[in-house]
Order: C-alpha cells, then structure tokens, then sequence
C-alpha cells in the first residue's frame, strides 16, 4: 500500500534537517579557513623556489640529507617511547583510580590534572630544575650516596622523553580512567565468583573492556607527541632533533621555506601512517578477544 | 557432585551507623531451594553477597558444609552466582562466556566447549552458542547467566533477583524453569527476591527480611498462612491485622482477645459456608472493586478499622448488586484466622 505524502509536512521535515546541518557551519568554515587552506599552502610551498619557481628540488634536497632522516627516527623514537613510558605508568594507575573510592578517586584524579593547567613552558623549566647536573634529584642521589657521579638527566633524549611523558600522561590516562570506571563492578565479581583471580581478571576481563579508551590514549598521545616542539627544544639541548625543531631550525636559520614545508608534509604522511596502522591494529584486537578469551 | 549445607552463624555488617545485617543467622540443608525475602534495604543482598565474598562482614561465621569460608576469597569459594543484570561479558560470546569458569579451571578446550554446550542445551539455548551477547533478547541472557553459573558444577548457588528485569508472563516460565533445573540438579540455592509471589512458587523454605534481621523462616505455606510477625503477615500479601474485640464468633461463644491476621481471600459472605466456631466482621462497605479472578470489598469495622475483603468471581453471585455505604458482614473460618503471638495493634 502506497501512502500519498503531504508535501508540507515533507517540506518541513526537510527544513528541520536544513537547519541542523546549518549549525555546524561555523565550525567547518574555522577548519577550512585554519586547517585545510594552511596545508594546501604548504604544499604549494613545498613545490617552489625560494624566487617562486615550481620545483621539486626541496623534495629531492631533503630527503636526500641525512638530518632528515635521523630527525625521522628521533621523532618515531620519542613518540614510541613517550607511548610504551604512558602505556606501562599510565594503565596501572587508571586501574588503580577506577579500584577506589569515588571520592579518593576524584582526589587523586585531581593531582593528575592540575599539570595540565600549568603553561607547558614553565613545567618544561621547572624540569630543568630538577634534572640539571646541579639540580635537586641529582643532589639527592648523590647526596645519599645512591650514585657517586651525577647522572645526565637532561640536555639529552633521556631529559626530553621525561618532561613528554610528565606532559602525556595525563592526557592518556583520561580516556583509560573512564573507560575503565565504564565496567560494570558486577562483571569482575561474576569473573571472581567463577573462580578468576585477580590477575586472571584483569587479563580477561579489565584489559578486553578497556582496549577502547587505551587505543584512544594512544592516538591523543602520538598525535601530539609527534609534532612535540617545545620539550624537545628546551630538554634536548640541541641534541634532540625530532622534525618539529628541524622544521624550526629550517626556518628560523636558512628561511628555507620550501624545504621546511616538504618536512611538515612528511610530518603529516608520518601521522597518517600510524593512524592507519592503529586502525588496523585496533580492527584485529576486536577480531581476536572472543579468541583470546577461550584460550 | 555433592551440594554442600550451608551455615551463617551471628553474622553482623554495620556501614557507618546503618546496620545491614543484625546479628544474622541461618541453616541452609544441602540440596535445599531457600528464598531470602524482603523489601529493598532489608539486607538480603547484603547477606548474599557476604555468602559471595564480596561483602566482608564485621564479626560472625559463614561455612560451607564443614568448611569455614569467612575469609576465603571469593574466587576460591566454589560457589555458582547469577547477578541481577546478568553480568555477561559483552566482549564474549554466548559459548565463551559460558565456557569461562572452565576455561579458568584450565578444563582442555574440547572438553570445555562440549560441556558448555551441553549446559547451554540444559537451558534450552542450543543453536545460540556462537552469538554475541549483545543480540540475545532479556530472557536468553538469564539463561546464559545460568548456564554460566551451573557449568563448573558448583555446590552452592546464589542468586540476586535474577527475574527481576523480565516481564511478567517470562518471569513467570523462568519461575518454574530454575525450579525445575533445581530439581534436576539439587544445587543448595539461596534465592533473592522482594516478590512475595515468585517466593511462594519457587522455594523449599522462605526467610523473610526485615531492617537486617530474619523475621520468620518457615515454608512457603506456613509462612503465608502463620505469620509470626506483623510485618511478615503484610508482606506476605493482603492481610487484615484485626484488632482484639473486633471480631466476634460466630457462634457466640467468648471471641479471641488477641490480635488477629485474616488474609482478604480468607472470607466468605455466606455465614453457612463457615463453621460455628469461625469470625464475623460487621461494618460498612466502603468501596468495590472487580479484578477480574475477583472482587475486592473494602469493609469499615464500627471501630473504624478497615477491612479488605476478597471474594473468588465465581462465588461472588451477589457482590454486583452491592452498593457502598450498606452495611454487610463478613465471615471467616477459625482454620484461616490465625492469632499473631505478642504482635500489637
């Protein structure tokens, strides 16, 4: 049976679709204005001389030195140990903050936010402070005998993946924390009731429900570690050269427009790849956990 | 497979100056289907779950058989729980989430999955065991919950109102179902309900909870039609708590100077069809009402007490034509008129 539709009543609900769809407007203009319009840019910039010829000598200029691709591997290196440093600290605490009392939770939730409304650039500092050949923790070492040297904590790799991981950590364990608070008590007490121990739960139960928010934390964490400037610039001591401070440097001595735009392309391609290879690896954690489960 | 008796001696759990359970104790036989009854904050979960290892008592002893379990972990008691929500791991499938406690008691996979099945076909699953849980309808994860619960062969089972998500016409099959599977299986069963109904069907003996104490533990019959208690009495379904003096004998003889417990479906209208040494209650009707199966007057005794009064439809020929405000009697036999010892009206 065919129903004859008011064109009225379809007008209007077509007006209602309109308008709610209007209201992300504003926002797609910001992105295609702040976003889209400064990428394609630089790719145009990428493709010309410094005298505005088309070329592709940045191309071949950049990827052709050495520095890039030491830059290349600092970055991978920093933006895999900033995540396996989150990954391994910032796990077991989420657990920990979902095990307890809501309102030891929040207190402690509390100490792991406030960072993150420090300036990064007086955290980074302060940093500095503590991790200097003079600073308090090697005083403390070496005051306590602990170490007779002064360790080098800073002006190195080492110094730089800290002050990443302080900035990070927060920043992956929220989405953990709520996706771990998000399991329903009752499951683990029907995997206990069923004989697991607590080990046994958190392998088949906690981690399984949590993979989500993990995943999650990790992309917010790559996708910021990646492009990191500050911490590397500070912490490194010029001797951590990921692309951000090789972007910088590019542009700041030699005002080489055309090669800094090629490594901010491959910054991007970078970014890209690892979003397609967390997708994929995401896409088979589904597939196996009822596997997983039964082994 | 042996099921095991189980013991609750004195226990007692205080939250701050809230006592959940006073001083509880408790025998349960082996094999035996018992119900802990009670309104919300009665502490019948909390007893349960202190049975579960969940809840940690502050003094007092649990035993299963002759072991002492007061401090064993819950993982280590043995004991088969279905949860109120079902609790069914979501990232599991129907057979995975039933295979787990064997997977966890490293029983080899072959084995693990046919057992399973098995159970699965036992609750009358078969054919959903590859499915994910997310797809099953209410009724089909509390029969996975079961399934789950059953499967490693524990010799206690607890339950936490496992009916209460479903509606009425399921609850009602699943009632008799884990009665039945009971039966098949006699796994000692402690059951958590606050429906009166579901109480009376399913089990061998009911302990009604009141404010963290047992109130009355008996059989389903003599705890419906001999409560000790005020409160069990009006938990247990409509009941007249009638004040001394109110009632006389039929027969004239001196009535009883106790308070007295009536159910509604206790009286008839028809004075002959209640021997000589039964009740009668006079006043005025206040109101009716016809349920169907029934007709429920409301009586107004001369003392102002009122009176609910429930007439099977078959046998009420002349409740129709009654009129509120006109005055009638009604009447009860002395077996259905239960004095309530000690209680105050």
């Amino acid at each position: 049976m065919t129903v004859v539709r008011d064109p009225a009543l379809a007008a209007d609900a077509r007006r209602e679709r309109r308008f709610f769809l209007s209201l992300s407007l504003p926002a797609l203009f910001i992105v295609g204005l702040a976003a889209i319009l400064p990428i394609l840019w630089i790719i145009r910039q990428s493709f010309l001389t410094t005298g505005g010829e088309y070329t592709v000598g940045n191309y071949q200029k950049v990827l052709s030195s050495g520095l890039t691709w030491s830059a290349l591997v600092t970055t991978l290196e920093l933006s895999l140990g900033t995540l396996a440093a989150c990954i391994l600290l910032g796990t077991p605490l989420a657990l920990a903050l979902a095990s307890v009392r809501p309102r030891v939770a929040n207190v402690l939730m509390a100490f792991v936010m406030l960072p993150l409304w420090t300036s990064i650039l007086v955290r980074t500092y302060g940093w500095l402070v503590l991790l200097r050949r003079d600073g308090l923790i090697n005083a403390a070492l070496t005051g306590s005998g602990l170490t007779a040297e002064p360790l080098s904590l800073v002006y190195n790799f080492t110094g730089t993946l800290i002050g990443m991981v302080h900035y990070m950590l927060p920043l992956f364990l929220l989405p953990v924390y709520a996706a771990m608070r998000d399991i329903d008590p009752n499951l683990i007490r029907a995997a206990a009731s069923m004989g697991a121990t607590l080990r046994q739960v958190i392998r088949t139960v906690i981690m399984p429900l949590s993979a989500g928010g993990i995943f999650s934390g990790s992309i917010i964490v790559l996708i910021y570690a990646i492009g990191f400037f500050i911490t590397p610039a500070v912490l490194g001591g010029g001797k951590v050269n990921p692309l951000s401070t090789r972007i910088e440097r590019t542009l700041s001595t030699f005002q080489d427009w055309g090669s800094a735009s090629v490594l901010g392309i491959l910054l991007l391609v970078l970014m890209a790849l690892i979003g397609v290879m967390l997708l994929a690896a995401r896409r088979l954690v589904a597939q196996n956990t009822v596997e997983a489960s039964h082994a | 497979m042996k099921s095991l008796a189980i013991t609750i001696e004195s226990v007692h759990k205080a939250y701050g100056s809230y006592v959940a359970l006073d001083d509880v104790s408790l025998d349960i036989q082996a094999g035996e289907f018992l119900t802990l009854l009670g309104p919300s904050g009665s502490g019948k979960t909390t007893l349960l779950m202190a049975l579960a290892g969940f809840v940690r008592p502050d003094s007092g002893k649990l035993l299963l058989g002759d072991r002492d379990i007061t401090r064993l972990p819950p993982n280590k008691r043995d004991i088969g729980i279905v949860f109120q929500n079902y609790a069914l791991f979501p990232h599991m499938n129907v057979l995975a989430n039933v295979a787990y406690p064997l997977v966890l008691r490293k029983v080899p996979r072959a084995e693990a999955r046919q057992r399973a099945l098995d159970t699965l076909a036992r609750v009358k699953l078969d054919g959903l065991a590859e499915r994910n849980v997310a797809a099953l309808s209410g009724g089909q994860r509390q029969r996975v919950a079961l399934a789950r619960a059953i499967v490693f062969e524990p010799r206690v089972m607890l339950m936490d109102e496992p009916l209460s998500a479903l509606d009425k016409n399921l609850r009602e099959t699943m009632q008799y179902e884990i009665r039945r599977l009971h039966d098949h299986l006699r796994i000692t069963t402690i059951y958590v309900t606050h429906d009166q109904r579901e109480a009376l069907i399913m089990s061998d003996r009911i302990a009604v909870m009141n404010s963290g104490r047992i109130q009355q533990i008996d059989t389903p019959q003599r705890i419906y039609d001999r409560p000790s208690t005020r409160f069990v009495a009006e938990f247990m379904g409509e009941a007249n708590i009638v004040a001394p003096g109110s009632a006389r004998r039929i027969d004239g003889a001196e009535a009883s100077r106790e308070t007295l417990m009536i159910r509604a479906e206790s009286f008839h209208l028809d004075a002959k069809l209640v021997g000589g040494d039964g009740v009668a209650l006079e006043g005025i009707l206040r109101a009716k009402a016809f349920r169907g199966e029934n007709w429920l007057l409301t009586l107004a005794l001369d003392g102002g007490q009122e009176v609910l009064v429930c007439i099977p439809a078959a046998l009420a020929g002349g409740c129709a034509e009654l009129a509120a405000g006109q005055r009638m009697t009604a009447y009860a036999p002395a077996a259905k008129v239960h004095a309530i010892p000690g209680a105050m009206a």
